[in-house]
């Protein structure tokens, strides 16, 4: 599996209205008529508003957005539950809004998988059967259906559930099989649909760092779509901020926690434990060699990270090393302590 | 002011002949095509003969302990088996087996054809709303119309006999298949279809693995209502010539056997409570997956 042979998936001017004449709102909508103008003259719901959004190959995009923010409609538009009003999908070099409909089943077959915030398990089928699923409807041959299930069911940690049903299972154990059934299709892309959203804390973390370890070795490009900001910052490579159906703000998690677009995206960052999130390189002072430290951090150091190696050395302040370990900058506590506790505005 | 104390209607010639013509179009319709119609049914009607030999030549321990191995596959619950078991000893001990046999073989053939057409015409209108607009009058018409007014044109297309009967009976049984059909497939729950879609279902994969597994514990319960149904109509179907336990019930009612209508009628009564506690105990059986909750 290697990298080079997962597609991005590239979004483009991708625009969704719901109601019956939806395709002739959009000229109107690209005029600069609101959401409220639309719903209240023209009784059309505004889904989407022009977005475009790019994501990497072989990594993990959160789409971070309250409820009717669009996030859950915008995911679906990537193997076309949802029909986009105007708009191209690029999956690798395919775009998906111009498969005819035998094509897009073997898209789905074959390029994606889904996580679903319900489990959407089938209750009539044992864990075991339940994994098996999309492997059953690609018609692969029934030893290797059970064959890559049962590797996968170990993989989440259910060995010895394969014959239960899913409502003898938690709904941790249950979201656990839904993505078993997922990891099954050997799909190059993983759509995550509020996927952890429905668990307690403890076990949402518990998945959290499950995905994180299984996407280190199989490399997909991963969709996740959420509205917890801890976890959108935890597991995503860059972060898509959605709000009314429009993008408010892309970037990696530094990029929004530092620097917020508007209010909306500075309420969410607000709560964050930011010396989780933030990497010493953003808030460090310029190199000063004759005040050189010889406790050194590597620049993707989080503050949380280099707090600690402050403490164990035990000294005034850090040096920031880049790759090769030349002197980039330099950290002091009182830094750490002002970038942890206030934004980064306010930094001097 | 006479129109406002007595209704207008349509002159009585006009009338007359609107009747007379109806009447006299369908019976030349009759003389042409009865035949040719009622050859149509022939496969039917050797479904009916051969079902109804096939029970009346076993010998009756051995249909006992089919019903009973039947019972214990559907149910796995001892108390069904004997009951089962003592209602059909009890039956037989009473004079009544063959008609009782001829009478479950009929409404096995009626329950078998229910659910060949019914199960269709569900998913049919399952999937589409226009058909569902359309059939659903259809099917109040079936189930409220007097039998004995769609008797009349059966029977004079197809005489007397075994497969007016069935007809009947199956037009009257019919509706709740359907519906329940219909039913259960539109309740299958849209995450787990849209769970399957995103898999990249066909649309029969999505039928088999999803909406029909799903929707089988409703569509046993419209078995069952298809066979109490089927079993209600017993002893109007005999009065068009249909042998078993109708017949005797009707010869009860023109003649007063009191005691005659009743056994014959407790009769019915006893193979509708097997038939009954059979098709639910394997329709619950079918849903023990929901049951065992976690916790």
């Amino acid at each position: 599996m290697a990298e080079a042979n997962q597609p991005g998936i590239e979004i483009r001017n991708l625009w969704k209205v719901f109601g019956p004449n939806a395709k002739a709102m959009v000229p109107l909508l690209e005029q600069g008529t609101s959401k409220a103008e639309l719903n209240g003259r023209h009784g059309h719901v505004l889904g989407l508003r022009n977005v475009n959004v790019t994501m990497p190959a072989g990594a993990i995009q959160v789409i971070m957005g309250l409820s009717g923010s669009g996030k859950s409609t915008l995911i679906r538009h990537i193997n076309r539950l949802v029909d986009p009003t105007a708009g191209e999908i690029l999956v690798g070099d395919e775009d998906v809004v111009q498969m005819g409909a035998h094509e897009l089943r073997e898209f789905r077959r074959h390029k994606t998988a889904m996580v679903f915030q319900k489990f959407a398990l089938l209750p009539h089928r044992n864990v075991l059967e339940n994994v098996v699923y999309g492997l059953e409807i690609q018609g692969v041959a029934r030893r290797r259906q059970v064959e890559a299930a049962t590797r996968w069911i170990d993989r989440v940690g259910l060995a010895g559930f394969e014959k239960h049903y899913p409502n003898q299972l938690s709904g941790g154990m249950q979201q656990r099989v839904g993505l078993a059934r997922a990891l099954a299709n050997d799909a190059p892309i993983l759509l995550m649909d509020e996927a952890f959203s429905a668990l307690d804390p403890l076990i949402r973390t518990d998945m959290q760092t499950v995905l994180l370890d299984i996407q280190k070795e199989i490399r997909k490009t991963i969709v996740f779509i959420t509205h917890d900001l801890d976890e959108a910052l935890r597991l995503g490579d860059r972060i898509t901020i959605l709000r009314d159906g429009e993008v408010v703000q892309q970037g990696t998690s530094q990029d929004i926690v530092l620097r917020p677009a508007d209010d909306y995206v500075e309420a969410f960052v607000k709560e964050v434990s930011r010396g989780r999130v933030v990497h010493v390189e953003a808030v460090m002072a310029p190199f000063n060699p004759e005040d050189r430290s010889l406790a050194t951090v590597p620049r993707q150091t989080t503050l949380d990270a280099a707090a600690n190696v402050l403490m164990q050395h035990d000294c005034e302040h850090l040096t920031v090393t880049d790759e090769a370990g030349t002197p980039v900058g330099q950290i002091s506590l009182r830094q750490l302590l002002r970038a942890i506790v206030t934004p980064a505005d306010d930094i001097g | 002011m006479d129109s406002f104390w007595k209704f207008p209607t349509m002159d009585a010639d006009t009338l007359r002949l609107l009747k007379k013509n109806i009447d006299e179009g369908f019976r030349a319709f009759t003389r042409a095509y009865g035949d040719s119609i009622e050859s149509l049914f022939n496969p039917l009607q050797s479904f009916l003969i051969w079902a109804e030999r096939l029970l009346l030549a076993t010998p009756w321990p051995v249909v006992i302990a089919a019903v009973a191995v039947i019972a214990w596959i559907a149910s796995r619950s001892m108390k069904i088996v004997a009951g089962c078991v003592v209602t059909l000893l009890v039956i037989g001990w009473f004079d009544m087996w063959d008609d009782t046999m001829k009478t479950v073989s009929m409404i096995f053939v009626c329950t078998v054809l229910a659910i060949v057409i019914g199960i269709p015409i569900g998913i049919g209108m399952a999937r589409s709303n226009r058909l569902q607009r359309i059939v659903n009058p259809v099917l109040d018409v079936m189930q409220t119309m007097p039998s004995f007014v769609y008797l009349i044109p059966v029977v004079m297309l197809l005489g007397i006999g075994r497969v007016p009967g069935v007809i009947a009976v199956v037009i009257y049984a019919v509706p709740p298949m359907i519906r329940l059909t219909n039913l259960g497939i539109r309740m299958v729950d849209k995450d787990v279809l849209e769970a399957a879609d995103a898999f990249g279902s066909s649309s029969w994969q999505k039928l088999r693995n999803v909406q029909l597994p799903l929707a089988l514990p409703t569509i046993m319960a419209g078995v069952n209502q298809t066979i109490m149904m089927a079993l209600s109509m017993v002893v109007i179907a005999s009065m068009i010539g249909v042998q078993g336990l109708g017949q005797p019930v009707l010869k009860a009612i023109a003649n007063q056997y009191f005691t005659l209508g009743v056994f014959n009628g407790l009769a019915i009564v006893g193979i509708a409570i097997i038939f009954d506690r059979i098709s639910q105990a394997y329709g619950s059986r079918l849903q023990k997956h929901r049951e065992i909750v976690h916790g």
